[in-house]
C-alpha cells in the first residue's frame, strides 16, 4: 500500500469517526437562526457525547442482554455502513459488486437491535414506539432500495463506490431527469429513516409525536451515547449519499473530494433545517401516504430508465 | 428544446401523483391550474419547424387562459360558496390511489413506445405522459367523494386529453381547438351550477347523498 493511499484512507475514516456529531449541531443551529434565536453551539453533541460517557447508567429491571445490543449494534451497524459510502472521493474503504445490498442490510441490522431493546425493557410504550418505527420502515426501506436500483441502472455499476463515482457525471448527462426525481425520493427516506420532520419530531418527548425518540427512553449514560452517536452517523451516511449523488461525484481526488464533501454536508443539513423551520410534522396517518409517495417517485425514475 | 418538453411532461406527471395524494381542495386545484398552465407551453416547445406562428400561439393562449385561469378560478369560488376545503373520505385511500396512480403511469411508460401511432410521435413521452394523465384522471372522478373533486377530476381528465391532442395540432383546425377549450369551460360552468345545487339541497357537497333521492 502506498503512502497516498494510506492518508487517503485514514482521512476517510477520520471524516467517517468524528465528523457526524457536528450535522444535528448545523440542523439545530439553522433552525435556531431560522427560528430567530441563537441556538445551540454547533458542538453541542461532542460535548453531550463526553458527558453521556462519564455517567452512569439505570436499568429496568424487566430488561436483559439485548437491552445493550441495541445501541452497539445500531452504532456499529451505521459505521459500518458508512465504510461503504464513498465519502471524500471514490472509492470507498470497502467496496464490492452488490455492495448496496450490505449497506441496507447494515441499516436493517441496526434497527433491528434498537427494535430488540426498546421491546427489552417491557413498556408497553416503548412497544409501540417500537411498532410504529417498523411499520414506517417498511416503506422506507423499498423506496430506499429503488433509489439505488435507479444509481445501479443509470451507470451500469453494482457497487456504491462505482455508481457514485466517476460513472456519475455521464449518468447526470443522459438522465438527469431520473435521478433528480431519485435524489428527491431519497431525500424523503432520509428524512424518514432519521426520524425528521415530517415523519417525525427529535425534539419532543410526548408520546402522540414520538417514534424514534420513544424506544430509546429507557436508555442511559454511555448506552445513550451510543445512541446518539450512532443516529448521528445515520445521518451523515444517508447526507454523504445525498451529497455525493447531487454533486455529480464532483472531484475523485482527496482533497477536493473532501471539500466536496463537506459542502454537499453542509447543504444538506441546512436543507433538512429549512425543512423542519417550515413544515409541521406530518399526522401518522399522513406518514404512509409521504413514503409510498417516495416510493413511486422513485420506482417512476427507473421506468423512465428502462423504456 | 426536447429537453426542457421532457421536463415538462415530467412535472406533468408529477402533479398527477400530487392531485391524487393531496386531500386539501385548496393544494389540489392549484395544483391542477399549474399543469393546465405547464400544459400551454407544450404547443411551443413542441411546433414543427415549418411554424404556423398564429395556430401554435392561439392552441397555447387558450389554454393558458381556460385551464390555467378561468376554470381554477370558477373552481374556487364553488369551493368558497360550498364552504368545503377538504376530501374527507373518498372512496378508494390516499395510498392505495397513489399506488393505483403509479402502477397506471410505469404500464403507460413502459408500454407507450409499442403502440402504433398514426402520426409520427413527437416527443417520446408525449403518449405515456397523456395516457397517465387520462388514467390519473379516471381514478380521481371514480373514487372521490366531493363534488369539486370530481370536477378536478374531469379536467385532469381532460388534460390528458389535451396532450394526445397535440399529437394532431399540425392538421386540427384552430377552430376545433377553440370549440374542445369552450365545451370544457360550459361543462365546468354547469358542474358549478350543479355542485351549487347539490349544496343547496344537502347542506353538503358529498355525492354519495345523491342516492338518497327519490321520485
Amino acid at each position: 500500500m502506498t503512502l497516498h493511499a494510506l492518508a487517503r484512507a485514514a482521512l476517510q475514516l477520520a471524516l467517517l469517526v468524528l465528523l457526524p456529531p457536528l450535522l444535528p449541531g448545523l440542523v439545530a443551529r439553522v433552525k435556531a437562526r431560522v427560528a430567530g434565536r441563537q441556538g445551540p453551539p454547533v458542538w453541542q453533541l461532542y460535548a453531550d457525547l463526553a458527558r453521556l460517557c462519564r455517567k452512569g447508567e439505570v436499568k429496568s429491571l424487566t430488561a436483559g442482554a439485548p437491552f445493550h445490543l441495541g445501541p452497539v449494534v445500531g452504532a456499529a451497524g451505521a459505521l459500518a455502513a458508512g465504510l461503504l459510502v464513498p465519502g471524500p472521493g471514490s472509492p470507498a474503504l470497502l467496496s464490492f459488486q452488490g455492495d448496496l445490498f450490505l449497506l441496507t442490510g447494515l441499516l436493517a441490522a441496526g434497527r433491528f437491535a434498537t427494535v430488540l431493546a426498546a421491546l427489552d425493557t417491557g413498556s408497553a410504550f416503548e412497544g409501540m414506539g417500537a411498532a410504529r418505527e417498523v411499520t414506517f420502515a417498511s416503506l422506507a426501506e423499498p423506496a430506499l432500495f429503488v433509489c439505488l436500483l435507479v444509481l445501479s441502472r443509470a451507470t451500469g455499476e453494482l457497487s456504491l463506490s462505482g455508481m457514485l463515482g466517476p460513472a456519475l457525471p455521464g449518468a447526470w448527462a443522459q438522465w438527469a431527469p431520473a435521478l433528480l426525481l431519485c435524489a428527491v425520493a431519497l431525500f424523503v427516506v432520509a428524512l424518514a429513516e432519521n426520524s425528521r420532520i415530517p415523519v417525525d419530531d427529535p425534539t419532543t418527548h410526548l408520546e402522540l409525536t414520538m417514534i424514534h425518540e420513544v424506544m430509546v427512553l429507557d436508555h442511559s449514560g454511555p448506552d445513550l451515547a451510543l445512541v446518539l452517536y450512532g443516529a448521528a452517523v445515520k445521518l451523515y451516511v444517508f447526507g454523504a449519499l445525498l451529497a455525493r449523488l447531487t454533486l455529480g461525484g464532483a472531484g475523485q481526488g482527496i482533497l477536493s473530494g473532501a471539500l466536496g464533501l463537506l459542502l454537499g454536508l453542509g447543504l444538506f443539513a441546512g436543507t433538512v433545517g429549512l425543512v423542519e423551520s417550515s413544515m409541521a410534522r406530518l399526522r401518522l396517518v399522513r406518514v404512509p401516504q409521504l413514503l409510498v409517495g417516495a416510493g413511486v417517485l422513485s420506482l417512476f425514475a427507473f421506468v423512465l430508465l428502462v423504456r | 428544446m426536447t429537453a426542457f418538453a421532457q421536463t415538462v411532461f415530467i412535472l406533468v406527471v408529477m402533479i398527477d401523483f400530487f392531485v391524487l395524494a393531496s386531500s386539501r381542495l385548496k393544494a389540489a386545484i392549484g395544483a391542477v391550474a399549474a399543469q393546465g398552465a405547464l400544459l400551454a407551453l407544450l404547443p411551443i416547445l413542441l411546433a414543427p419547424q415549418e411554424l404556423h406562428v398564429a395556430h401554435v400561439l392561439a392552441l397555447s393562449l387558450g389554454a393558458l387562459l381556460v385551464k390555467g385561469i378561468g376554470i381554477p378560478y370558477l373552481l374556487r369560488w364553488a369551493m368558497r360558496e360550498a364552504s368545503v376545503s377538504r376530501e374527507v373520505e373518498p372512496v378508494v385511500g390516499y395510498v392505495p390511489s397513489l399506488v393505483l396512480g403509479g402502477l397506471g403511469v410505469m404500464l403507460a411508460f413502459a408500454f407507450s413506445a409499442t403502440l402504433p401511432l398514426p402520426t409520427p410521435e413527437k416527443h417520446p413521452y408525449l403518449v405515456a405522459t397523456s395516457l397517465s394523465t387520462v388514467w390519473t384522471g379516471l381514478l380521481l372522478v371514480v373514487s372521490r367523494q366531493k363534488a369539486v373533486s370530481q370536477v378536478l377530476g374531469f379536467l385532469v381528465l381532460e388534460n390528458g386529453v389535451f396532450v394526445f391532442g397535440l399529437l394532431l395540432s399540425d392538421f386540427m383546425p384552430w377552430m376545433v381547438e377553440a370549440g374542445v377549450l369552450l365545451d370544457l369551460f360550459a361543462a365546468v360552468f354547469v358542474m358549478g351550477i350543479v355542485i351549487f345545487h347539490i349544496h343547496r339541497t344537502f347542506s353538503s357537497l358529498d355525492t354519495g347523498k345523491l342516492s338518497a333521492l327519490r321520485d
